[in-house]
């Protein structure tokens, strides 16, 4: 079932990442010196809005819209911080082979003076434009992500390289006792085998950890992944690799919310609008969603261990079923977000608790499994 | 139920009437000197520097000479002052002077129309007066005129009951008005002429807003072509000595207003009274008084406006035949006659009699007395209330926040009130002028203003209405009544400073937006191209042409103002 697109993102050498950061700046320059007239700096634009979903390959693929930045009295600062943050990534990061941290980059920029960033949401908005820009995903420019790239137990053996000797090295996730193994920043130099039958992506690490401590994976034969909450980009591009590589079937199991389907799941399956230009690496199309839908609070009697929905959910759902590509495009999603909003209630993964604590995983995933009443 | 006893044996007639009688104006006056701004220690001060300033202004004014005034208070005793005001007027020649200053509703003002600070001849008498119920003293006058050879000192006192001048002392003396010099080291100023009145009263010197500092700042102001020499010698307690507090007087230095206008204003022309403007009791005197012999020349002559067809017209009207004796109609027909003259229509009255200060030279009176970033000015055309012809005059000074010490933003704006160039410190509250200022939407100018209220702002407002008959609320001339003709003079007036003045603030807030702009822009430049230097690796000269290219660049769109 899955499709022959092991290639990884486009690997660009440091020296031309560099390169492309020279060509920016020297359009600027010419810009500014030689034709008089105000610089621009052009980016994709980092939205649903400038998504389509690409049905034949199963993921958001980026539109051509685009946003200009023209140097002006309103953008002199982002300007300015832009040019800054280009020359650091080139001269620190890429000159000098180095990695930084989002949180190291606004740091670093507590050295510029009045240019500074006064909070880091700030320099990783401008972080995102560059990337996009450059069309260079950050770990190529030698920004490394800090959020933890998801938990990994089960049947399946990791070969990574000692970074120093270069040698293979060996792991076992299934022989990690009561630990797991992290998936690391960047995972296109791992290699892996399996003999599982599927992958299990969990939203919470609660659940993650009651399936590990039951060695649910011996019992169903799969890899079990905690995502904690929206998957990082690392986690996706490691479920995706395990899935083209092992040619393994993905299934999603978040809580019962719109936020579990519609930022969890859909940004796992389809990539999100804010990194749009490079979804395609980051993205896992195979995957389908195994719970909890809203009809299982009605097949499995839990009204009771529901919370009504809250405005933000309301919105978001609504949301979803109005702008989302991915939701506008399958009925069968259209229909739960539909039914979840008639029923007012959402629902957490270990609302199954009700039943005795282990029913989540002796009753309930294995009656899904042999239904396989999934949706997309 | 009779009574036993009597208490009182009832009055019959004879026995009241052996009690009337006449009531002269001084006693009336002495009764109720709060009619004429004497209520309280601190009030009789400014009313009387007030009183004897308006004098030599008059006077210099009148007699063509550009006025150089000095006013010297001087403490005496813990609540006791001597006030001299020396003046290069005329001078008044012997025989006037204990009329002048010794007698209640005597001068030269009352009986004519015509534009002049002082109206009924109390004033300076009434000052005197109060001088000598408190203290005992009597008024003492120098005056020199040109042609006499030498001054006179005369001393005088009013005879209350009367209303009559006593003269206490008077002697020829060596005496030349003269004038303090900004030099130090320069001899004082003299004149061949001029008059010097010292008054000594029961009185209290206190600063402020409604102090005599504040009363002669603002003369300075609506007087540009005034020099005034200003000076307070206080007592200070010393040390206990000998279980006695002991007052030592303090040398103060003068102060001096400037003359910033070496031009007389011209003066005033006299007018006769419009008709209706005319009181039924006014008519009836002036009828009486008449030196026509028939009731058609009366109204020609005696009036302004009223020309032989209105004249005509206005007997008709009334059923007079118009070669009766006016002598006689006053007394029978009077009435009638003045419900014609009210019923028909008449010229205005002539406007060429007013002397406004002018927006130049108001203008310069507020540059020199007020330190602010904006000064306007609107001087109304004449116009008339009630027969008497007016004309409203209004300045405005905006400072710079936080640049006036005296004038902070956030407190009401200062509003100088002015009639015939007299600063008006009481009663604002009673006022046109304030009213017409409140009454004013400040808010589309750009000021903040409370509900009804004057505006907030670094700004003082002066507003000035000259008329050959200002009315004011009361005797001690503090407030001007609200005639609406005059609150609407005021109003429009206001309003054409207020629409300057918005012109101004709005242009300050753009060049304070783009000089904002500016700082913000000249901030990140380097640091844009200190980020294309280290990427491009180029010298440190192409990094400061690249900055120099961007401002320019930038500076064209954004900062033209």
């Amino acid at each position: 079932m899955a499709r022959k697109s092991v290639k990884g993102p486009e690997v660009i050498s440091k020296k031309d990442a560099s390169k492309k950061i020279v060509g920016v700046a020297g359009r600027i320059h010419q810009d500014i010196t030689k034709k008089k007239k105000k610089p621009e700096m052009r980016f994709p634009i980092r939205s649903l809005a400038n998504v389509k979903y690409d049905v034949k390959r199963g993921h958001f693929e980026i539109l051509g819209k685009e946003s200009t930045r023209t140097l002006s009295y309103n953008t002199v600062k982002a300007f300015a911080q832009s040019m800054r943050l280009l020359a650091t990534t080139k001269n620190d990061l890429l000159d000098r082979d180095d990695i930084a941290g989002k949180r190291e980059v606004y740091y670093n920029s507590k050295s510029w003076g009045e240019c500074r960033f006064e909070e880091q949401p700030e320099s990783d908005s401008l972080l995102d434009d560059i990337e996009a820009m450059l069309a260079v995903n950050r770990e190529q420019l030698g920004y490394i992500p800090e959020e933890r790239g998801g938990d990994v137990c089960g049947p399946l053996v990791v070969i990574d390289k000692d970074p120093v000797s270069g040698k293979d090295i060996k792991i076992d996730c299934a022989k990690l006792g009561s630990g797991a193994w992290s998936v690391p920043s960047r995972v296109e130099h791992l290699r892996f085998q399996s003999k599982a039958k599927f992958v299990l992506a969990v939203e919470t690490s609660s659940l993650f950890q009651r399936l590990v401590h039951h060695r649910y994976f011996e019992k169903a034969n799969c890899i079990l992944v905690s995502m904690s909450g929206v998957p990082t980009r690392a986690c996706r591009r490691f479920i995706r690799r395990v899935a083209d590589d092992l040619k393994m079937p993905v299934l999603a199991f978040t809580d019962g919310d719109p936020y579990g389907y519609c930022n969890i799941y859909r940004t796992l399956k389809v990539g999100s609008g804010q990194a749009a230009h490079i979804n395609r690496y980051f993205c896992v199309p195979s995957v389908q969603f195994l719970g909890v839908t809203p009809q299982d609070i009605v097949d499995y009697k839990l009204e009771d261990t529901t919370h009504p929905l809250e405005d933000v959910d309301i919105k978001r759902a609504k949301d979803a079923l109005k702008n989302d590509p991915f939701i506008k495009h399958h009925k069968e999603w259209q229909k739960a977000l539909n039914q979840m909003l008639k029923m007012g209630v959402r629902i957490e993964q270990q609302a199954f608790a009700k039943y005795g604590l282990n029913f989540v995983l002796d009753t309930y995933l294995p009656e899904k499994l042999r239904k396989k009443d999934f949706l997309p | 139920m009779a009574t036993k006893k009597k208490t009182a044996r009832a009055e019959t007639a004879e026995s009241m009437g052996a009690r009337q009688r006449e009531i002269s104006v001084s006693e009336f006056f002495l009764k109720n000197r709060h009619l004429l701004g004497f209520d309280s220690p601190r009030k009789a001060l400014l009313t009387a520097v007030k009183e004897a300033v308006d004098n030599s202004l008059d006077a210099c004014e009148e007699g063509g000479v550009l006025p150089e005034i000095s006013v010297e208070i001087e403490q005496v005793a813990e609540s006791r002052f001597r006030l001299h005001v020396t003046d290069n007027g005329p001078g008044i020649v012997r025989s006037q002077v204990p009329k002048i200053f010794a007698k209640l509703l005597y001068g030269s003002k009352f009986h004519r129309l015509r534009m002049s600070r002082g109206q009924q001849g109390i004033g300076i008498s009434a000052a005197g007066m109060y001088g000598q119920l408190t203290t005992g003293r009597a008024t003492r006058i120098w005056s020199k005129t040109k042609k006499q050879k030498h001054a006179h000192c005369i001393a005088v006192q009013i005879e209350t009951k009367a209303n009559k001048p006593v003269i206490l002392e008077d002697v020829e003396v060596s005496w030349l008005p003269s004038f303090y010099q900004d030099d130090p080291h320069a001899e004082p100023t003299t004149w061949s002429h001029g008059t010097c009145v010292s008054i000594e009263m029961e009185a209290a010197y206190v600063r402020g807003r409604l102090s005599v500092d504040e009363f002669l700042k603002q003369c300075a102001i609506v007087n540009p072509h005034l020099q005034l020499h200003y000076r307070v010698r206080l007592l200070r307690k010393s040390n206990e000595k000998n279980g006695q507090t002991e007052l030592i007087e303090q040398e103060e230095p003068w102060t001096t207003y400037e003359r910033v206008i070496k031009k007389l204003p011209p003066p005033g022309r006299e007018i006769k009274p419009h008709p209706h403007g005319v009181e039924l009791g006014v008519l009836i005197q002036m009828l009486k008084d008449s030196p026509s012999r028939t009731l058609k020349s009366s109204l020609t002559q005696d009036f302004s406006r009223v020309s032989d067809k209105a004249a005509h017209y206005i007997c008709e009207t009334a059923g007079l035949n118009p070669r009766a004796n006016p002598t006689r109609i006053a007394h029978q027909q009077s009435e009638a006659l003045f419900k014609a003259i009210n019923s028909v229509k008449l010229m205005r009255p002539p406007t060429d009699c007013l002397s406004p200060i002018g927006e130049e030279q108001i203008i310069a009176g507020l540059k020199k007395e007020i330190q602010a970033d904006f000064y306007t000015a609107v001087t109304r055309g004449p116009t008339v209330y009630r027969g008497n012809p007016f004309q409203v005059e209004v300045g405005l000074a905006y400072a710079k926040p936080g640049e006036n010490d005296d004038l902070s933003g956030d407190d009401p704006i200062r509003v100088m009130r002015f009639a015939n160039r007299v600063p008006l410190l009481y009663m604002a509250g009673g006022c046109a002028i304030t009213r017409a200022v409140g009454g004013v939407n400040w808010k589309s100018y750009g000021l903040a203003q409370p509900k009804g209220a004057l505006p907030l702002g670094p700004m003082v407002i002066m507003a000035h209405m000259a008329s050959v008959w200002v009315p004011f609320t009361s005797e001690s001339k503090e407030a001007i009544a609200h005639y609406q003709e005059i609150v609407r003079e005021l109003t429009f007036a206001l309003q054409e400073c207020g629409r300057r003045l918005s012109v101004y603030l709005n242009k300050r807030k753009r060049a304070a937006e783009a000089e904002r702009k500016r700082g913000y822009i000249e901030k990140y430049i380097p640091h844009l191209a200190l980020g294309l230097k280290d990427v491009l690796d180029f010298s440190e000269k192409e990094k400061e042409r690249v900055e120099r290219d961007l401002k320019k660049m930038l500076e064209r769109t954004h900062l033209e103002v």
